[in-house]
């Protein structure tokens, strides 16, 4: 089938089998930063978003986003490198590779979610695994991080 | 110091954070490659009548599919360890005899998985169905004998008949110990279970493999000991080690999994067989089900004190489950007694005896703690049972009793502690989790209890005598180093703290050192990264080397300032003339100078290192619980864990590895549990039914350093990998019983044995 899908800004014009798998498509067209670490859906690897919306790739049919635009951290270098040094100050990305997956979904929190509570940050993040850290080291990022960049004057209001 | 015992930031933490495809089917994606899958026996005991290739050949797209005919019958082991290995050399890479539920059939590979899977299911394969030995309490002289093959092979003895399904036997002891048990006043005599747990490191194993322009077999694949892969890949293809080269990635995390070879070979028969490249990428299930695992233990301690709390007598008695196959199964059964005995140092005799046997499940490995941490388990829930019949406190019972600084230590191969700050580490985790206030117990409601629970452990840093690591510091010609190692980053950081130690050696900023590893072409030969050697063994090669070089240095310096050597002195920058410091020539003009017109001379520096001890870094866990009496559920809700590394190379990095050895431990005392059914297959196989903790299941785990000083050590320093992962399961399984009075002796500890234990309780009480 054919689909169009916008993968970090870029327009894909492109003919796919019908299963394919959203993960297989980014990782095909460069994104490589996109992992699979499970086959259940059930450790976050391959988050990525679309439209905004953080979804698992690696069971989100590629034709589903037809039309659609796909981030991955690959498109978010900037905003996604200012949290990461907050994370690597602390050592918690430990092997890295979970880490992709759970800054996109750190990042999407931190759209979502105005001064999240330790236990909001829990729940919102409880989906990504990490074998290496223990999340402690990854909680102290996070919470230095929204220290240090809290919202605007707008978004505090 | 300047760059060590600091928090320095992982050298290649941006990269990855930044989602760079560093990894190996990253590299391998880049290089369009045939996909290599395996067709794996669905029965956990058969022998394969018949193999119907022809259909599945034509399949449009399949290239090479591979069975036991077309393969090397060559007995090997997979286990990464120093040759001769102790593991026996008990397998085929694929063979006529298969012997657990997933164990390897076919070989196929094709253009991509479409191809591949479809041939998959074209292979039909009749099987002669055996009588598998599922239960490893029956599995010693069972009928059914798993290996019986004429060709299994031991490099070493280690105590095994494989004709009684026995792997490997020992026994180690010292003093009368019936003896010294009937003076004790009180003896505890119990039995714990530990199963089998996955490492589940979030990359699954993986290879990629293609032949270079010289037509030799290069190996790209996630490991944790690149030597051993490139010997035992030589030896199990029957080519020479020569036309083989094995290049480690960046590693998605190993915790021992990847100290076995898994994935290697499969990619690499058909690279030799078509010459095109090729790769594998096991699916989680794959990884659960056809790897290696912890082995699962009985362990039974008997221990026997005087009435003031003083341990007379240890004995440990195990009894190990290797599965299918040998690796790693008779030395990891030597970590239970030798890792756990040694605490009580009061003991005038132990005993430690063990048997490794052979059933039809997967085979274990090497994970975090190997064997130290099952023998953890038992050893210290005997200690604080003991305590508890004794009426003493155990923090107390265990000040009473460890081995001090300079002590020798009998269960430790004779080995004297030298370093050790534990006693403090006791103090600092008593303090810091409240224990004054709250053991044994605190009601927090109706039906809430908090119990506080606490456990000891020691592990060792690399092995003794055996094992060896390599650095190579070299000065370039721009002025600038390239430290260049065989110890394998799996994400532990270890390339950054090795750079930490060569800089300091070095006196230049971190920024002068790259590191370059590991590519068995050009690297210097190291065991790998396993055994908490990298720090300990790994590090003092690289002190060596880079103290070598800083020598080299100054004499080079001295020759071309024109003066005596011993005036020469090299502060990082340059080398100066110490009776007229203003004379002095600079690193980049010395470097240059080495290698332009005659007479040069371009500075390297080699050290090899092999520890004739293995120090041990201690740790004091502390655990509060707090139970629910109507459920039996359980949650961790604060964990300390105390631990002497000796000095603390990088305080972020040995942080995050003891944050992370406590979660995965709060995870085996817990949660994780392998399983079989009936049939022999295994049925958690998947994140979903193989539950690792989220951080919705874990505290805020707590880690202080107390630092000793170890003078063997670079720096002071010891290791820390693996020494964390071993109190949670002792430390929880106390304060739970603590909280409801419910020992549970088997781990998991799930809230159905705590549930089925307070019933007892209630129908003791009526």
């Amino acid at each position: 089938m054919k689909v169009k899908i916008t993968l970090n800004g870029r327009l894909l014009n492109k003919h796919i089998p019908n299963d394919m798998m959203l993960l297989d498509f980014v990782r095909k067209y460069g994104a490589l930063s996109v992992k699979r670490g499970c086959d259940t859906s059930n450790c976050g690897l391959c988050t990525v978003w679309v439209d905004g919306t953080p979804v698992l790739s690696c069971s989100y049919p590629a034709a589903r986003a037809d039309g659609r635009s796909v981030t991955t951290l690959e498109g978010v270098q900037e905003e996604a490198a200012e949290f990461s040094r907050y994370l690597v100050a602390q050592g918690a990305e430990q092997c890295g590779f979970c880490s992709p997956g759970f800054i996109m979904t750190v990042l999407a929190m931190r759209r979502e979610l105005q001064n999240p509570t330790e236990e909001e940050i829990a729940r919102y993040l409880a989906g990504n695994l990490c074998r290496c850290s223990g999340y402690t080291g990854q909680l102290r990022a996070i919470r230095a991080w929204l220290r240090d960049n809290q919202p605007g004057e707008e978004a505090a209001v | 110091m300047r760059l060590v015992n600091q928090a320095i930031p992982k050298l290649d933490g941006l990269a990855l954070t930044a989602g760079q495809g560093a990894y190996t089917d990253d590299l391998a994606t880049q290089n369009g490659c045939l996909v290599v899958k395996v067709l794996r026996s669905p029965h956990p005991f058969a022998r394969i009548l018949s193999i119907k290739k022809d259909t599945a050949s034509k399949v449009n797209g399949v290239e090479c599919i591979l069975t036991w005919e077309d393969v090397p019958q060559i007995r090997y082991t997979l286990a990464g360890q120093s040759y001769p290995e102790p593991s026996p050399y008990d397998r085929y890479i694929l063979e006529q005899v298969v012997r657990y539920v997933g164990d390897p059939v076919a070989i196929v590979a094709g253009r991509d998985e479409v191809c591949v899977d479809k041939a998959l299911r074209m292979l039909k394969v009749k099987y002669q169905l055996l009588d598998p030995v599922l239960d490893f309490e029956r599995a010693l002289d069972n009928p059914s004998v798993i290996h019986p093959e004429s060709d299994y092979h031991n490099n070493v003895p280690i105590g095994g008949d494989p004709a009684r399904n026995l792997l490997a036997s020992g026994c180690d002891a010292e003093g009368d110990l019936e003896g010294e048990l009937a003076r004790c006043d009180l003896v505890v005599d119990r039995t714990y279970y530990t199963k089998a747990n996955a490492q589940a490191m979030m990359e699954t194993f993986r290879t990629y493999t293609y032949l270079d322009h010289n037509g030799r077999l290069n190996v790209v694949t996630s490991t944790q000991v690149p030597f051993h892969c490139r010997r035992i890949i030589a030896h199990a293809l029957g080519i020479s080690p020569a036309m083989v080269r094995v290049v480690k990635p960046r590693i998605g995390g190993g915790f021992g999994a990847k100290q076995t070879l898994v994935s290697e070979l499969f990619p690499a028969l058909v690279t030799l067989r078509t010459g095109k490249p090729a790769k594998i990428v096991y699916t989680r299930q794959e990884s659960f089900q056809a790897s290696n695992s912890r082995h699962q233990m009985r362990v039974r301690v008997r221990m026997g004190a005087t009435r003031d709390g003083i341990v007379r007598a240890v004995e440990v008695d195990a009894l190990s489950n290797a599965g299918a196959y040998g690796e790693h199964a008779s030395t990891t059964v030597g970590l239970t007694g030798h890792k756990s005995i040694p605490l009580y140092a009061k003991a005038n005799a132990f005993r430690f005896a063990y048997q490794v046997v052979y059933t039809n499940t997967m085979a274990g490995g090497a994970f975090r703690g190997y064997g130290a941490t099952q023998g953890c388990f038992a050893v210290e829930s005997a200690a604080n049972e003991l305590a508890e019949k004794l009426g003493i406190d155990p923090a107390q019972l265990r000040l009473l009793n460890i081995p001090r600084e300079g002590e020798v230590m009998p269960a430790y191969y004779h080995e004297p502690l030298s370093s050790s700050r534990l006693p403090d580490c006791i103090r600092r985790g008593m303090e810091l989790i409240g224990w004054a206030e709250k053991y044994p117990r605190i009601r927090v409601s109706d039906h809430l209890v908090r119990g506080v629970g606490m456990a000891l452990t020691m592990q060792g840093s690399g092995i003794s005598g055996v094992d060896t690591a390599t650095a190579t510091i070299k000065l370039n010609d721009d002025g600038f180093y390239t430290l260049m190692i065989g110890a394998t980053d799996m994400g532990t950081g270890c390339d950054t703290i090795l750079a930490q130690m060569a800089a300091e050696v070095l006196h230049c900023p971190l920024e002068w050192v790259t590191v370059d590893g590991v590519d068995t072409d050009h690297s210097p030969f190291d065991t790998g990264s396993y055994a908490s050697s990298t720090t300990y063994v790994t590090g003092t090669a690289v002190v060596n080397a880079c103290t070598d070089l800083v020598g080299q240095i100054a004499r080079e310096g001295a020759r071309l300032l024109g003066i005596p050597v011993e005036r020469a002195e090299f502060d990082g920058e340059g080398v100066l003339d110490t009776a007229h410091p203003e004379a002095r020539i600079s690193l980049a003009q010395i470097a240059q100078d080495l290698v332009v017109g005659t007479g040069t001379r371009w500075l390297t520096a080699t050290a090899s290192h092999c520890s004739p001890t293995s120090p041990p870094p201690l740790m004091a866990g502390f655990a509060e619980v707090e139970v629910d009496l109507e459920t039996g559920a359980c949650r961790v809700v604060d964990y300390v864990g105390v631990v002497d590394c000796g000095t603390v190379i990088n305080k972020n990095l040995a942080r995050v590895q003891a944050e992370g050895g406590i979660a995965q431990g709060i995870g085996m005392a817990l949660l994780e549990d392998v399983n079989y059914d009936a049939h022999g297959q295994m049925v958690n196989s998947s994140f979903m039914q193989y539950k690792i903790p989220t951080r919705a299941d874990l505290p805020e785990i707590r880690v202080e350093f107390v630092e000793s000083y170890e003078p063997t050590g670079p720096f002071g320093a010891k290791s820390i990998g693996e020494v964390v992962i071993n109190t949670p399961a002792p430390a929880i399984a106390q304060a739970i019983h603590n909280a409801c009075g419910v020992w549970v002796r088997s781990l998991p500890i799930t809230g159905e044995k705590i549930l089925q234990g307070l019933l007892e309780q209630q129908g003791d009480a009526l």
